[in-house]
C-alpha cells in the first residue's frame, strides 16, 4: 500500500510540483496543501491530467482549527487548581473572536496579544476535499486554508465537479465559508432564518435560541436558551509514547501490508 | 404575450412518498417538472458537533441513528476511522463478524428499500413480503446486541461480544397454540449461526418470489424503465456511489476495489447495470441481495470453524472483562479510565470508507491527540444522490418524482445528520 501511495505522490509531484506542498500524514493517506488562490486550477489539473485522473469528488468539508490542541482540562495542575467541569472553555476562540470584532487597530484584548492574533490569521478555516480516482484506484486529500479568518472565502469547485454543489452549501451553512462563484449559495441544513454558523468552535453546543409553541400568541416563538452549558467529559490531551510518529507509521504500514 | 403556464408546488415534508422529511419545491409546467428544489435539514441533529463533545466510544450510538435502516454499516465506517488513527487491527473473528453483519445489514436495507419503493409506485404486496424476511434479520441484531435497530455493536478493536450460543425463543402465551409456537421456534433450536444458516438457505427462494412479482410485471416496468436515466459520465461527475453508480454501468465497489476487513477472502460478484435507469438499479439491488446472502453463508462457515477472541486484548482501548476487574487492580484502573475519560487518539487525520448499502459511507476524522474527535465529517451517500435529484427529474412527469426518490434509496437520518 505504501509503495502505491509513494507512486501516486511521485505522479502528483511531477505534474504539479510548485503548486502544492505535501503534508506529513499518519495513516498512509496522501494529503496536500494548496494555496487558496490556486484551489480551482489545481483541482482541474487533478481531474484532467491523465496521470492523475481523479474523476470524483467524494467529499468536501470545512474545518475550524481555532481550538486545535487546546484541552479543556489541565491535567498536570489538576490537584493544585481543583477539578472543574471545564465549562469555562479555552478562551482562544472567544478572544480571537473579540479581537476580530474590535478591529485590527485596538490592542489589549485579554489573553491574546495583537501579534499572536495576527500570526494566526489565515490558519483558522480550512476547506478539505477528498478525491477518488476510479481508473487508478487511489485517493488523495487536498486542503486549502482560507486567507481571511473573519471573512473566510475561497473559490468554488462546482465547475470542476458538480457534486461539490451541496457540500459547499453545507460548508457555508455550518462554518460560514463563502465560495466564490457558487451558483446557489443558500443555507441547506439549518432552519429557515437561522443566525450564525453552528459548527464553528465558538458556537456553543447548546445553541443560542430555543423554540416552543406559545399558546397565547398562537404561534411558535424563539427564546434565548434556558439550559446551562455542561461538559460531561472534559477534553484531555495526553502524550503517549506508543503514538510517536515513527512507530505509528510503521504500524500502519504493516497493517496495510497485511491487508493488501 | 404568451400566458405563463408554470406553477410551483410544494411536495412534503409530510408526504408518505417523500421517505421522511423531504420538502420538495417543484416548478411544474402542466405535469412536467421544470425544476425540483429539495429543502433538507428538517432532521438535522448536528451529529458531527455532538461527536466533537464526547469521547470517541460514546458517539458510536449516534452512528446507528444516521442511516437508521442500515445501522451497523454506519458504525463500521466510524470505527474503521478510529482504528486507522490508532493503528490497530481487530482480531480475524471480529472482522468476519463485521463482514457478516454488514451483509445482513445490506439485505435489511435493500428489503426495506424494495418494500417502500414498491409501495410508492403501486406494488402493495412487496411491502408485506419484504418486512416478513426483514424481521428475521432484526432478530439477529437483537440476539447479538440486545436491540433490534440501534445496535452499538462494533467497537474500535473488535465487536462488543461474541455471537450468542443460543438464539432466543418465543415463549408460550395464551395467544398462540402449541403448534404455532413450535413452528415459530423451529429454526431457533440452536445458536444464532444455525438460525442464520436456516435463513440464508431459504432467502434465495424469497428473492425469486419478489422477482416473480416485479421483474416482468408490466406496471412495474412502465413505472421504472427509462425513468431517471443517468449516464456513467454524469454519475461520476455527480459523485454517485454504490448501486446508483453501478446501475449506470460503472463497475466500482469498495469491497472489491479497496477491500477492508476480510472482503478479499470471501467470494462474491458485483452486479452492474446497463441503462442507468430506475429498472436497472432495481435489478442491481436485487442481485446484491443474492450476493450478500452468499457472503453471509461463507462467513457462517468460517465462524463455525474458527472460534477465538472478538476484541483486542489492548487494555488501553478495550475494557477488561468484569471478572478481571473484580480482582485485579490494574484492570480496575483501566476500566475506570476508559469509562470516565476514554482513550486518547494520536494527532492526525484519517478518512475511512465502507461500501454502505446506499453507496460510499465515509468518515473523515481529525484528531488533535485528545480523547474526543477534533472534527468528524460524515460523508453520507444519500446526501450526494439527493443533490442530483433536480437533474434526474427534469423533464419527467410529477408521478416519476416518486419513482426517482424511491430509486435513490433516501433516508433522512444520514442526509440531514
Amino acid at each position: 500500500m505504501s509503495e502505491r501511495v509513494e507512486a501516486l505522490a511521485a505522479r502528483v509531484e511531477s505534474c504539479l510540483r510548485d503548486e502544492l506542498t505535501r503534508v506529513p500524514s499518519t495513516c498512509g493517506q496522501l494529503t496536500y496543501e494548496v494555496p487558496a488562490e490556486r484551489w480551482v486550477a489545481v483541482a482541474e489539473r487533478f481531474r484532467n491530467e491523465p496521470e492523475l485522473g481523479f474523476e470524483m469528488l467524494i467529499d468536501l468539508c470545512a474545518v475550524d482549527y481555532s481550538e486545535y490542541g487546546n484541552s479543556e482540562w489541565q491535567t498536570f495542575q489538576a490537584t493544585g487548581s481543583g477539578f472543574s467541569r471545564g465549562v469555562n472553555r479555552g478562551t482562544a476562540a472567544a478572544a480571537h473572536f473579540a479581537a476580530a470584532q474590535a478591529g485590527a487597530g485596538s490592542s489589549g484584548v485579554d489573553g491574546v496579544s495583537p501579534e499572536t492574533a495576527e500570526a494566526a490569521s489565515g490558519r483558522r478555516f480550512a476547506v478539505v476535499c477528498h478525491l477518488l480516482s476510479l481508473q487508478h484506484n487511489c485517493r488523495v486529500r487536498l486542503r486549502a486554508f482560507c486567507p481571511e479568518d473573519d471573512r473566510p472565502m475561497i473559490d468554488s469547485l462546482v465547475g470542476v465537479w458538480a457534486s461539490a454543489n451541496w457540500f459547499e452549501r453545507e460548508a457555508f451553512d455550518l462554518f460560514g465559508v463563502l465560495f466564490r462563484g457558487h451558483p446557489d449559495l443558500r443555507r441547506i441544513l439549518t432552519d429557515y432564518g437561522f443566525i450564525g454558523h453552528p459548527f464553528r468552535k465558538d458556537f456553543p453546543l447548546i445553541g443560542h435560541v430555543e423554540v416552543r409553541y406559545d399558546p397565547t400568541k398562537g404561534r411558535v416563538v424563539y427564546e434565548p436558551v434556558s439550559i446551562e452549558p455542561r461538559t460531561l467529559v472534559p477534553k484531555v490531551i495526553r502524550e503517549d509514547h506508543r503514538y510517536e510518529p515513527q512507530i505509528h507509521d510503521e504500524a500502519s504500514f504493516r497493517e496495510a501490508g497485511n491487508r493488501a | 404575450m404568451p400566458e405563463i403556464q408554470s406553477y410551483t408546488m410544494n411536495f412534503g415534508p409530510q408526504h408518505p412518498a417523500a421517505h421522511g422529511v423531504l420538502r420538495l419545491v417543484l416548478e411544474l409546467d402542466g405535469e412536467t417538472i421544470h425544476k425540483a428544489d429539495p429543502h433538507i435539514g428538517l432532521l438535522h441533529r448536528a451529529t458531527e458537533k455532538l461527536a466533537e463533545s464526547k469521547p470517541f466510544n460514546q458517539s458510536i450510538g449516534y452512528m446507528d441513528r444516521l442511516d437508521y435502516v442500515s445501522m451497523m454499516c454506519n458504525e463500521h465506517g466510524y470505527v474503521l476511522a478510529i482504528e486507522k488513527l490508532l493503528g490497530i487491527t481487530p482480531p480475524k473473528r471480529a472482522q468476519y463478524i463485521r463482514v457478516m453483519f454488514d451483509e445482513i445489514t445490506r439485505i435489511m436495507n435493500h428489503l426495506l428499500w424494495l418494500g417502500t419503493h414498491g409501495l410508492d409506485i403501486g406494488a402493495m404486496t412487496m411491502f408485506l413480503y419484504c418486512f416478513r424476511e426483514r424481521e428475521d434479520l432484526m432478530d439477529c441484531y437483537e440476539a447479538v446486541s440486545g436491540t433490534r435497530m440501534h445496535a452499538t455493536y462494533y467497537r474500535p478493536g473488535g465487536v462488543y461480544r461474541d455471537l450468542p450460543e443460543q438464539m432466543p425463543r418465543y415463549q408460550p402465551s395464551k395467544f398462540r397454540t402449541a403448534r404455532e409456537l413450535e413452528q415459530m421456534n423451529r429454526a431457533r433450536a440452536g445458536s444464532m449461526l444455525d438460525f442464520l444458516d436456516d435463513f440464508t438457505s431459504r432467502f434465495p427462494a424469497c428473492v425469486d418470489d419478489y422477482e416473480t412479482l416485479l421483474t416482468d410485471n408490466r406496471i412495474w416496468k412502465q413505472r421504472t424503465v427509462n425513468i431517471g436515466v443517468v449516464s456513467p459520465e454524469r454519475a461520476l461527475q455527480l459523485g454517485f456511489t454504490g448501486p446508483m453508480l453501478r446501475g449506470s454501468g460503472v463497475a466500482w465497489d469498495l469491497r472489491k476495489k479497496q477491500p477492508y476487513e476480510v472482503y478479499d477472502e470471501v467470494d462474491f460478484d458485483i452486479p452492474v447495470g446497463v441503462n442507468g435507469d430506475c429498472y436497472d438499479r432495481y435489478l442491481v439491488r436485487i442481485e446484491e441481495m443474492r450476493q450478500s446472502n452468499r457472503i453471509v453463508r461463507q462467513c457462517i462457515e468460517w465462524l463455525r470453524a474458527n472460534p477465538g477472541p472478538v476484541m483486542l486484548e489492548d487494555r488501553k482501548i478495550a475494557p477488561p472483562s468484569r471478572v478481571e476487574m473484580k480482582d485485579d487492580m490494574e484492570s480496575l484502573i483501566h476500566h475506570f479510565k476508559l469509562f470516565t475519560e476514554g482513550y486518547c487518539v494520536p494527532a492526525g487525520e484519517a478518512y475511512a470508507a465502507v461500501e454502505h448499502p446506499k453507496g460510499e459511507f465515509g468518515v473523515y476524522l481529525v484528531s488533535d491527540g485528545a480523547n474526543k474527535p477534533y472534527r468528524l465529517k460524515i460523508r453520507p451517500p444519500g446526501f450526494v444522490h439527493l443533490s442530483a435529484l433536480d437533474e434526474m427529474v427534469q423533464g419527467h412527469m410529477l408521478a416519476d418524482v416518486v419513482a426517482v426518490i424511491g430509486t435513490q434509496d433516501i433516508v433522512f437520518g444520514e442526509i440531514d445528520r
